[in-house]
């Protein structure tokens, strides 16, 4: 490859050609490697802080577990680099004749009907009744957290992944909807001209999300992608200070209590308590299939594919007749609204909430899941918002607690670079990054041309 | 396709009409900030032409023609579509009243397909009309041969193409087209020309910005030639081509 002592009997030109060691992919390779070793060994090794900040890393140095790491990176490396023949091609041997399990029913769901809904009808039914037999700690996570934040993440997936604008504050709707909820069942100071049960206020909460959006976006939508991002940002401020501050209307920093779930007909009632929480989560997985279902709806309807086109031109797109400022509206409203009905679904399912609750941290996390998972794919941005939240929780029984955004972090950093469409990227997200690295087009996270309009 | 049967009425000598032109710019006066880019343009299309805005850089081709499909309004002056006023209509619901527009440099969607963009252009109705997507086919036959292509992969002669079919799937009446021949090789000119003679042919009014003055005037029955804001010229487009002002200008002495 290179060598040093050469370069100076070289031409420019025969410099300037020279593929520099570090801009080789087997040594980048060997980078991440390593840095995933390091990650390891620091996750499964000692933890806490003892009142000296270098005491976890030195003690994993001294006791050696990061040399077993970084060596074992090494040898996945040099093995993977030098000596993957043999490998490769048994595999390649194996994989010609290997009758998989999966990869039989993968055969048979393309040509069977019964197995298609007997997948279907199994996953549905892992789905319900699955989290029966998880733990109360690990039931609590599903249903506090990672239902909560699939619909959060579902509603950011319109306006980033499709509509293609850049939301940093789309946590203000999530604090608008929960703060709907209390409002109208009589939890906050000010009282609501008639109290409500929490299943009513879901539609009055979708109305102020909504109409929210469009406040917060008729003025806004003329902007660029990265203006309009600052633009949510301080929106994203604006609510959350006004609920810290306003405490004589919200309860501020010392937070309410709002009515948990409840159905009361008269002859019959039925109220969701703490002790048992699967039935909280049979009512979110039934919030999140419906919102889904209407989602997929949407994204192969008109709707869709206008916010196709205003992603890749809008100029193009307004000269086959959609309407630019209508649409991004629309995105901007109904992404707005599924916040607002996580919202209410928090508030109702915690029973508590104070300003603290709605911090940009999580505007930016939500933003993280559906990127990490996938822009403008559903089965990506559920996969990244339920993974991404059930990461930091499982990571709680191995490294301290108060590392475990940072290690979010380091897994969002190697995504980014080994994998930035997602983990299930959408079709078109996929041609958008293989064009960019083609040269023939941008993939920035607004999409392409987010910027040409003047 | 209504009245296809009287498309063909010859423009009478003199140059004037009396009955209502397709298109009608009526003294359009538009503004940048405090710049003035057009002084007062009148132009008008009838059913059947084909008209040709020429001029310099920057003598208002463009604006003229982004004027007429919406995406500027006019300060002073009327834009008028079969005799009605048209103008402060955005040019999404100008689409919907029968007016295609190519806008300059293309623009078609680089993601989607050949058969995805011209899908697009149909977004008008409920959906593509196969007979139109034939037709666009038929009078482009490298599209068809990519169909499966993503638009941004095209060379610069098919995206031009791509981006007229686009406006063709919306079935208009009149094609605005802003400087078809940009950065495109002299062979390539040529045969979207011969293709934009064809589609009028088929019934559809074309409106052209151009600065490639010779081709547009061989196709041309008319042509207007706009200096700093203002209509310098509007003649027979054979007169203009014989014009010596308009062949040391734009032409080149000599060349044709």
């Amino acid at each position: 490859m290179s060598d040093a002592t050469k370069t100076t009997n070289l031409t420019v030109a025969q410099q300037l050609r020279e593929v520099r060691w570090y801009q080789q992919p087997r040594w980048r390779r060997l980078g991440a490697l390593l840095s995933l070793g390091l990650l390891m060994s620091m996750v499964t090794g000692v933890q806490g802080t003892h009142n000296d900040i270098f005491y976890a890393v030195r003690e994993n140095f001294s006791d050696g577990s990061v040399a077993v790491w970084l060596g074992l990176a090494l040898l996945v490396w040099a093995v993977r680099e030098f000596a993957s023949a043999p490998f490769t091609s048994s595999a390649r041997k194996v994989k010609g004749t290997l009758v998989t399990p999966l990869g039989a029913v993968g055969r048979l769901w393309s040509t069977e009907r019964w197995v298609r809904w007997g997948v279907i009808a199994a996953f549905a039914a892992i789905l319900v009744w699955g989290p029966m037999g998880l733990s109360r700690f690990w039931q609590t996570v599903l249903v506090d957290q990672i239902a909560i934040y699939l619909l959060v993440a579902v509603g950011l997936n319109v306006v980033i992944g499709w509509a293609g604008m850049l939301d940093l504050g789309f946590i203000a709707f999530f604090a608008i909807g929960a703060y709907s909820a209390a409002f109208w069942t009589g939890a906050l100071p000010v009282q609501p001209p008639v109290v409500l049960n929490n299943f009513l206020v879901i539609p009055l909460a979708v109305i102020t999300c909504l109409i929210a959006g469009v406040l917060l976006g008729a003025p806004t939508l003329r902007l660029r992608g990265d203006y309009l991002a600052i633009v949510t940002l301080g929106f994203h401020e604006i609510v959350y200070l006004a609920a810290k501050n306003l405490g004589d209307v919200t309860g501020g920093t010392s937070g309410v209590k709002v009515d948990r779930w409840h159905i009361d007909l008269g002859f019959w009632t039925y109220e969701w308590n703490v002790i048992d929480q699967m039935p909280f989560y049979w009512l979110l997985l039934a919030f999140i299939a419906i919102v889904v279902f209407l989602f997929i709806r949407l994204e192969h309807s008109k709707v869709g594919r206008a916010w196709t086109a205003i992603r890749e031109d809008e100029v193009a797109a307004a000269s086959t007749g959609v309407d630019t400022v209508r649409y991004k509206l629309m995105a901007f409203a109904i992404g707005a609204s599924t916040s607002g009905i996580a919202g209410v679904a928090y508030a109702s399912k915690v029973g508590y909430i104070n300003s603290e609750n709605f911090v940009i941290l999580l505007s930016i996390l939500v933003l993280s899941y559906v990127i990490f998972g996938g822009m403008g794919s559903i089965p990506g941005v559920l996969f990244g918002a339920a993974f991404l939240v059930w990461l930091p929780e499982f990571l709680r029984d191995f490294v301290d607690p108060k590392d475990r955004h940072m290690y979010l972090g380091a897994l969002l950093v190697v995504m980014m670079i080994y994998r930035p469409q997602g983990v299930i990227p959408s079709r078109r997200r996929q041609r958008e990054l293989e064009m960019a690295e083609a040269g023939t087009g941008g993939a920035d996270a607004t999409g392409p041309a987010s910027g040409r309009q003047s | 396709m209504s009245g296809a049967a009287d498309l063909t009425k010859e423009t009478e000598q003199t140059g004037e009409r009396t009955d209502t032109p397709m298109l009608e710019l009526r003294d359009l006066r538009v503004f940048y900030g405090a710049i003035e880019a057009l002084k007062g343009i009148n132009v008008k299309v009838y059913e059947g032409e084909v008209v040709a805005l020429l001029g310099a850089n920057g003598a208002g081709k463009s604006t003229t023609l982004r004027t007429a499909s919406g995406m500027l309004s006019p300060r002073d002056g009327q834009v008028l579509f079969h005799g009605e006023r048209i103008d402060g209509i955005k040019s999404h619901d100008l689409v919907r009243f029968g007016i295609g527009h190519v806008p300059e440099g293309r623009r078609v969607f680089p993601r989607m397909t050949v058969r995805e963009n011209l899908e697009m252009g149909a977004y008008r109705f409920k959906a593509p009309d196969p007979d139109d997507m034939d037709r666009v086919f038929t009078l482009f036959p490298r599209l068809s041969e990519r169909r499966t292509q993503l638009g941004g992969t095209l060379s610069g002669g098919e995206q031009q193409m791509l981006a007229i079919g686009r406006a063709l799937m919306g079935k208009p009446e009149l094609l605005l087209l802003d400087e078809p021949s940009m950065g495109l090789a002299p062979l390539i000119v040529r045969q979207i020309f011969d293709i934009l003679e064809e589609i009028n042919k088929q019934g559809t009014t074309v409106l052209l910005v151009e600065q490639n003055a010779s081709q547009a005037l061989q196709l041309a029955d008319r042509g207007y030639v706009l200096e700093t804001g203002s209509v310098a010229m509007a003649d027979e487009a054979s007169a203009l081509l014989a014009d010596p002002r308009v062949r040391a200008a734009y032409l080149g002495e000599g060349a044709a």
